[in-house]
């Protein structure tokens, strides 16, 4: 579904992402670990559009979308859930949720509105409020559930445990598994490595800009030398 | 005295429609960008001039407003176009100098498209003043009032209840998840240049009888805009009407009751102190943030 080769990216002259071969097949769930300043979200944000790249392809259902504006990547299917939620504070949770559909005009989103909320329940609960409003968690669900807006058929997920109690981490591997059990493919980044390769069908381990391991999620977990440098055993 | 405070109050209100509608002009673009658009102003005298040349020229008047509204309209999405795109990636002070130097050579060229003289708009229906609690008003300030009421209440539809409009508001506030939901960000910003000069333009028409007009006419009336829209909160809507009006009537009852050779002072006086005392404005959007 997603064919990443050779995909380079710059911030000004400093390379960021120095030769990325990235593959996500229908209905997987990918991880990618890393430290701190690896190029994770580089890479998300560069298969998102939002970041150019320099080099390379980036291929979607054999299409080359190398070089395609962020909203026809959303048109296509591809939708980020960034880092640090980025919901829109001003607004309410609803009207969030609706501009997550507005690639696909907003009208025909009754359905999928009601599919989210009932996902999660507690963003219907708090439909009316200002999304700035909302805890930690809940902009976490707001976020993923704009995403949801988008009928992704690729969800990109960027940090979602960031900065939550464990409890809500929890809570988020949750979701994210039951993404997973609904048949979504999803490519996720996250702090959380362990959490991350638990739920993973395959992983690649990402330093300094480049692809150093793959494997499956369960290998990659077993693997001494991540075990060492990602989940301090 | 309480006659001649009616009409202040009057003429108070319907300058201060005049400077909600500029300032709401600044507001839309300052949303979207964080620009302040100096070139507020020349929207306003495009609009008045065009009605002008176009009536003289035998358009029926309201054909002559739809297309100085177009004319306007194009105007600001030439300049976001030709100027504000080209600069992507400069900072916002770079923005706000390039729509200065916009707003001084759209004056130039609105010397050499038209000339240097006042012109008058004759009113839209007629000018027999109409008796009021005492007091008279003219039926171009019911214009000014009826056009500025419907134009805010326009306004406030389209972002509280359309997907485009919280689409722009959702882009001014966080660009980047903007993007990521799919909203073309750079339309936005179009869209605002567009919007932003058409409503300036009505300004413009709205105030041609009453004011004349000139190509220069927008100079000052961009500045009592712009401190309205300081007074209400810039980016707010609501502070933008609010702040017009407080402007206009603190202005008309100065120039009553004091002198009117300080009108233009107490605007810039309001300004200062808003600036000193409450600079996010008395409407300063309430951040519902949590971090």
């Amino acid at each position: 579904m997603l064919e990443v080769r050779g995909l380079t990216s710059h911030y000004g002259r400093i390379p960021a992402l120095k030769g990325i071969d990235v593959e996500v097949r229908e209905g997987e769930l990918v991880a990618l670990v890393g430290a701190n300043g690896a190029g994770k979200t580089t890479l998300l944000r560069a298969l998102s559009g939002v970041q150019g790249a320099s080099g390379g392809t980036v291929r979607f259902d054999g299409a080359d979308i190398t070089r395609a504006a962020p909203d026809r990547r959303v048109a296509l299917g591809i939708v980020q859930v960034p880092e640090g939620r980025q919901v829109f504070a001003p607004l309410t949770v609803e009207d969030n949720l609706r501009l997550g559909a507005y690639r696909r005009g907003g009208e025909s989103a009754a359905a999928t509105l009601e599919r989210v909320y009932a996902m999660f329940p507690r963003l219907r609960e708090r439909r009316a409020s200002l999304a700035g409003t909302l805890s930690g968690g809940e902009q976490q669900m707001l976020a993923m559930g704009r995403a949801m807006m988008a009928q992704p058929r690729l969800l990109l997920l960027d940090e979602p445990s960031m900065g939550l109690a464990p409890r809500l981490v929890e809570e988020v591997f949750a979701y994210v598994h039951r993404l997973k059990e609904e048949g979504r493919t999803i490519f996720l980044v996250d702090q959380n490595a362990r959490a991350a390769l638990a739920v993973a069908d395959r992983a690649y381990v990402l330093e300094t800009g480049q692809v150093v391991l793959a494997g499956t999620g369960a290998g990659l977990a077993a693997d001494p030398q991540v075990q060492q440098a990602y989940l301090g055993l | 005295m309480g006659a001649q405070l009616t009409q202040y109050l009057l003429t108070g209100v319907t300058i201060g429609a005049i400077y909600a509608l500029v300032a709401l002009g600044f507001s839309i673009i300052y949303n979207a960008s964080h620009v302040i658009n100096f070139a507020q102003g020349e929207f306003v005298m495009i609009g008045g001039m065009t009605t002008v040349s176009l009536v003289d020229g035998g358009v029926p008047l309201p054909l002559a407003i739809a297309a100085a509204v177009l004319v306007a309209a194009a105007v600001g999405l030439a300049l976001e176009k030709l100027a504000i795109e080209r600069a992507r990636g400069a900072s916002v002070v770079t923005l706000i100098i390039i729509t200065i130097g916009a707003s001084i050579f759209l004056r130039g060229l609105a010397q050499l498209v038209w000339d240097k003289n006042f012109h008058a708009l004759r009113p839209f229906t007629g000018d027999t003043p109409i008796a009021v609690l005492g007091a008279t008003i003219l039926p171009q300030s019911l214009w000014v009032i009826g056009v500025t009421i419907a134009i805010v209440a326009a306004l406030g539809w389209f972002f509280a209840r359309t997907l485009a409009g919280k689409a722009m508001l959702a882009a001014s506030h966080n660009r980047l998840a903007a993007e990521l939901v799919g909203i073309r960000v750079r339309h936005v910003l179009l869209l605002a240049f567009g919007l932003s000069a058409a409503v300036g333009a009505m300004a413009g028409i709205l105030t041609a009888p009453i004011t004349l007009t000139s190509y220069d006419v927008g100079l000052m009336l961009a500045l009592k805009g712009f401190a309205a829209a300081i007074l209400g909160g810039l980016g707010s809507g609501a502070g933008a009407v609010v702040g017009g009006l407080t402007l206009g009537i603190l202005e008309s009852l100065g120039a009553g009751f004091i002198s009117s050779a300080y009108k233009d002072v107490f605007a810039f006086v309001i300004m200062l102190a808003v600036l000193f005392f409450r600079p996010s404005g008395l409407f300063a959007a309430r951040s519902a943030e949590r971090v």
